[in-house]
């Protein structure tokens, strides 16, 4: 079901009138507003008056995570303090949290947002949604509760972690919707699997997963284990948090961006050049309708790419490609770009070799050495060595065909990789560069 | 004719067979013969128990990758050419040890060894008609 028929389903050029009326309104908005924005536009040469066609928008200078660090706290916040009714941060890797701010409108288009993308996703008034992501600082738990909300459904605020009570609510409340970490829900997996628990007695039916990246494998792998359809939803706490784009369920081929409030697009990440339709690079987005915390041209690092073609599903917004790596987590070993992904392409597509790995890059000398390891599963376990060892070199061997460098599979325990209840660590990238 | 066996995947790091046996005595269960093969990174830990299921179960509960073969104990006269007997007999039949090893326990006069081979059908066949005792399951674990 589409929940706003009317704007996801605008004819194109519909859309793009009122993206660029949207657009010139944020840009005057944010001039004026925000001293930062304004000497950053001053110091591009442009003004909010060269602002004439959507094609304009390559003018404007981009914002990136250096920008909101150094304006933390608040300091690109376009409307007066009163105004601002939540405040979220997302968790700092390094240094300060990246802290945002929403105005009671924007609390109200989030709502809107995340009804759509739950109705991407096939969720209905009457669904009992099972909200396990993290309730706090982080959008993810509060974002997708309104959206619930606003949709009809009845929400169990469930939040992160301790995994078996989450899994003896679903059991007593009737949960049909689940909406968490993809690694989080491998790891209720897991859980139930522990417990004995089979996921066809539950009456989940959906999951909505996003804030970390994801394969088609793990999706394959969720829905098999779970018995659900899972779903790609994407977002990012500088632009709303979840809710900029989401699969639908009809198609499960790449995420409608919510273009009536977010303009996305796609750059070379190395030279900041916008790229041609269709092609793959960093994705790129401008905040059309945010009072409190409006983005312009924030780069997101993720890399992604745009499909313009129709969708059967009716909505015209375009899709975004699942996203595949980030510009940031690609690590260069011995000069071969090698992103997290392709590794755990290469782990999945072997029968009974399971998600749960960790790439740990060495320099030894001059010599830069990946060693991945995997644990063992019961499936995959012998009690030759032989048949074990063959099963490394084998992975060895795959990694080398894909990425053209040789690393080492160590093999280990299972459950001794860390299971995050939130994102996965992938990498542990132990060079002193 | 045949034993259960299982084997356990450890990582090589300090403590971990001490884990095993240490979840093993929790559970009252007894081992009856052991053998480790070790690589650089890992080992397999392969055990004959007085209750395999429940062994089983337990080190699972406790986080280790486990898993069940079928092996064959063997009754080996204790004196020169004992087992050099039985390994002719497989070598003539084209059958392949995968490994082996031998029980702390006597059979009577005799020692007791395991072994995996690679056909375990054939191999079953082939002793009994060289005249070879093999020990029964519930024989190999009540020793």
């Amino acid at each position: 079901m589409i929940w706003n028929e009317e704007f996801e389903t605008l004819p194109r050029e519909a859309l793009e009138a009122l993206q660029l009326k949207r657009l010139k309104s944020l840009v005057e908005r944010v001039y004026d507003a925000v001293p930062y924005y304004r000497k950053k536009m001053e110091g591009a040469g442009v003004a909010p008056s060269d602002i004439r066609e959507l094609r304009d928008l390559r003018k404007l200078p981009f914002t990136t995570k250096e920008d909101l660090r150094l304006n933390y706290p608040f300091g690109l916040f376009a409307v007066p303090f009163e105004q601002v009714v939540r405040i979220h941060a997302s968790s700092g890797t390094t240094g300060k949290p990246t802290v945002v701010g929403y105005t009671k409108k924007d609390i109200d288009s989030w709502a809107e947002l995340m009804a759509r993308t739950l109705s991407c996703g096939g969720a209905h008034r009457g669904d009992v949604v099972h909200n396990a992501y993290g309730y706090g600082l982080f959008t993810g738990g509060l974002g997708a509760h309104y959206g619930a909300e606003r949709l009809g459904a009845a929400v169990i605020p469930i939040s992160g972690g301790n995994s078996k009570r989450q899994i003896m609510i679903m059991q007593d409340f009737g949960s049909t919707v689940l909406m968490c970490t993809p690694s989080y829900a491998l790891n209720l997996a897991d859980v139930m699997k522990d417990m004995n628990v089979d996921p066809k007695t539950l009456k989940l039916r959906v999951g909505l997963f996003g804030a970390e990246p994801w394969s088609e494998k793990i999706r394959e792998e969720i829905e098999k284990r779970l018995n659900i359809n899972a779903i790609d939803i994407f977002g990012l706490s500088e632009v709303m948090g979840p809710g900029v784009a989401s699969e639908c369920i009809e198609e499960k081929h790449g995420l409608h961006v919510f273009e009536d409030f977010f303009i996305p697009e796609i750059i070379n990440p190395e030279t900041g050049e916008p790229l041609p339709p269709g092609e793959r690079g960093e994705l790129v987005f401008t905040t059309l309708t945010k009072e409190a915390f409006p983005v312009i041209r924030y780069r997101t690092k993720d890399l992604s790419r745009l499909i313009e073609e129709p969708c059967r599903c009716g909505r015209t917004f375009y899709r975004m490609e699942r996203i595949t790596g980030r510009t940031d987590d690609m690590l260069i070993i011995r000069g071969v770009n090698v992103f997290p992904s392709q590794i755990e392409h290469v782990l999945m597509s072997i029968e009974g070799v399971e998600p749960h790995y960790q790439i740990i890059v060495n320099r030894e000398g001059a010599l830069d050495i990946m060693e991945v390891q995997v644990e063992v599963s019961e499936e995959i376990f012998s009690d030759e060595v032989k048949v074990l060892e063959r099963l490394a070199r084998r992975i060895e061997r795959e990694i080398k065909d894909l990425l053209g460098i040789s690393c080492k599979i160590k093999l280990v325990e299972p459950k001794t990789i860390q299971r995050s209840e939130g994102k996965a660590k992938r990498v542990i990238d132990n060079r002193k560069l | 004719m045949k034993v259960e066996q299982i084997s356990i995947f450890l990582e090589n790091k300090s403590g971990r067979l001490a884990d095993v046996a240490e979840v093993l005595a929790k559970a009252g269960i007894n081992i009856r013969a052991l053998s480790l093969a070790d690589t650089t990174d890992f080992g397999i830990l392969r055990l004959i128990v007085n209750d395999t299921e429940k062994a089983k179960q337990v080190l699972k509960d406790n986080g280790f990758t486990v898993g069940k073969t079928e092996v064959i104990a063997v009754e080996v006269p204790d004196r020169p050419g004992g087992l050099g007997h039985i390994l002719a007999v497989m070598k003539e039949q084209g059958i392949n040890v995968e490994y082996m090893y031998a029980f702390v326990q006597r059979s009577g006069g005799n020692a007791v060894i395991i072994f995996r081979f690679d056909e375990i059908e054939k191999a079953i066949a082939a002793l009994q008609k060289s005249g070879v005792v093999i020990l029964k399951g519930e024989e190999v674990y009540a020793l």
